[in-house]
């Protein structure tokens, strides 16, 4: 009982430094990842007092980008303005971070990873009601963003915050529906289940993975992921030309630091999901419990360790991929105006993700599948 | 689910919908009645009703509080003494929170099972196949005609939204 505690506390620090983690180099993978996008350098400045300049090692931007950021921000002058709700606005960045971060729980990394007598799933919490936990901590997810454009007494922050109330309850339902067309697909709501059900492959060489069954479902959640991100092209609620910062007007310091952290937590939130469903999650084409199995019939044993490991890292790269994917998308789209958000939300996702429930719903009847 | 998680959860609940109540600004009562159906549907969730518990979740924490949220926001709801109101509207609060009072022991005087008494439930009771099972076989009529009055209440809030859009100065924001 004491072990399989432990196991469980184990798992979920992993993942919990994992997201975290991701989420910071994700800063630095967009400042220059946007860099290359627009011909310049980007984030070169931090050194470590130069030592390393001067003795004519290689620039460590990366190591010092995310050491001095986070330094620059958790120093700054922690700034309430007058008639603010302080309680609320100091409360409002973690309102928004704990959904995210808990969203994670539910997430399969990995396959069975068998330590003598344990047989332990990878997978921070075990719960055959997963998808229906995730669309009910996406959609706590509205209050830090709202309360925080609320209690910061601003009408940019307050105007930011029902801005992005409004598109994140718009494209929650796309985004659930499109959940609700893979839970048809797969026929179950549990995430390591669905995983399993993406081993195999078809043809004798392509992967089952949900892409192929369900593309249309895949653009959706892409869609409405991004949408969810409130990042270009989506990023009405903190559009700086007109907003200043949307609802983070108001915020310096460590709660602007924790709300960039969520930004980012987001992104690779909705990365993860989308390899969840519709990329096999922890599943590498060909590889089975055993081993592997090549097109040609060729078959190399592994141990289960080793499955697991690159189990493990067929999750990880998946899931940086899809950040890598997003990144570019926002640095290379320009924003979109307000009606046009409200009409691809409404009159364009909305009723394709129905039609799309439908037409899974009539195959599997007519199909039997 | 343990006693002491249970006593936790309950104590956590009135404290939070004493906080709806007791709360001067309506946001932070609304927070407060958020911070109350999530600990209900944890309670749900405890007690083998998972399905349920998560649909409490999406349904009351997360979509319908927000709507709230929309409405304070828009009728620029501010603080409010605690001792406003009429006389007769606090008359009929206190006459219709006895009754609920008195409904309530009485249902705990007259409980089917005595407390203490653990009923055993089939292993996937309230999991969402046995609960669709039920919705559509059993209860499938009583289900679609509730599918029908939501369709009904939806088709009616855009009618009366868009007369008045053509009416008035109509907007977005």
């Amino acid at each position: 009982m004491a072990i399989e505690l432990l196991i469980g506390a184990i798992k979920a620090i992993i993942v919990l430094v994992m997201v975290l983690q991701l989420s910071a180099i994700l800063l630095w993978f967009e400042r220059k990842g946007s860099a290359l996008i627009q011909d310049r350098i980007g984030a070169n400045r931090a050194a470590l007092t130069g030592v390393g300049r001067r003795l004519g090692m290689p620039n460590l931007g990366f190591v010092n980008t995310l050491m001095a950021d986070p330094l620059k921000l958790f120093t700054k002058e922690d700034f309430v303005p007058a008639g603010a709700d302080k309680f609320l606005h100091a409360m409002a960045p973690f309102l928004a971070m704990f959904p995210v971060l808990i969203t994670f729980a539910v997430v399969p990394f990995g396959d069975v990873l068998i330590i003598g007598n344990y047989h332990i799933n990878l997978q921070a919490a075990h719960l055959n009601v997963a998808a229906l936990y995730i669309l009910a901590t996406i959609g706590l997810g509205v209050y830090g963003v709202s309360l925080g454009g609320w209690a910061s007494n601003n009408r940019w922050a307050l105007l930011g915050g029902i801005r992005a109330t409004a598109q994140m309850i718009s494209y929650e339902l796309a985004m659930g529906l499109a959940i609700v067309s893979m839970v048809m697909t797969y026929g179950t709501l549990d995430l390591q289940a669905m995983c399993h059900a993406q081993g195999g492959v078809w043809f004798g060489w392509l992967p089952r993975w949900g892409i192929f069954v369900q593309p249309v479902a895949f653009l959706l959640l892409l869609t409405a992921g991004m949408a969810e991100s409130k990042r270009v092209p989506f990023d009405l609620p903190e559009g700086e030309s007109e907003l200043i910062a949307g609802y983070f007007t108001e915020y310096s310091g460590g709660k602007q630091a924790v709300f960039m952290l969520v930004d980012f937590a987001e992104i690779v939130l909705v990365s993860a999901l989308i390899t969840t469903f519709f990329f096999g999650g922890w599943q590498f084409p060909w590889l089975y419990p055993d081993g592997f199995h090549l097109p040609g019939g060729a078959f190399f044993a592994l141990p289960n360790l080793a499955v697991a490991i690159i189990g493990i890292v067929s999750f990880t790269v998946k899931v940086v991929a899809l950040c890598w994917l997003q990144i570019l998308a926002r640095w290379t789209l320009p924003r979109f105006r307000y009606d046009q958000l409200m009409r691809l939300g409404w009159k364009g996702l909305l009723p394709l993700a129905l039609a799309n429930v439908v037409a899974t719903a009539c195959v599997i009847v007519v199909g039997g599948v | 689910m343990p006693l002491w998680l249970f006593i936790f959860l309950a104590a956590l609940s009135i404290i939070s919908s004493l906080g709806v109540i007791l709360q001067r600004h309506p946001v932070h009562s609304l927070l407060a009645l958020v911070l109350t159906l999530i600990v209900i549907a944890v309670l749900f969730i405890g007690l083998g009703a998972t399905t349920v518990g998560f649909l409490q979740m999406i349904v009351y924490a997360g979509a319908i509080m927000v709507l709230f949220l929309f409405v304070i926001w828009l009728l620029n709801l501010q603080s409010q003494p605690l001792e406003a109101g009429r006389l007769a509207l606090k008359l009929i609060g206190a006459l219709g929170s006895a009754a609920l009072i008195a409904e309530l022991l009485a249902f705990v005087l007259h409980l089917p099972a005595p407390l203490g008494h653990e009923h055993p439930v089939a292993p996937d009771y309230g999991s969402i196949g046995r609960l669709a099972q039920g919705l559509f076989s059993r209860y499938l009529i009583a289900f679609e005609i509730t599918s029908i009055l939501l369709l009904v209440g939806v088709i009616g809030g855009v009618a009366l939204a868009r007369r008045t859009a053509a009416g008035g100065a109509g907007g977005s924001m």
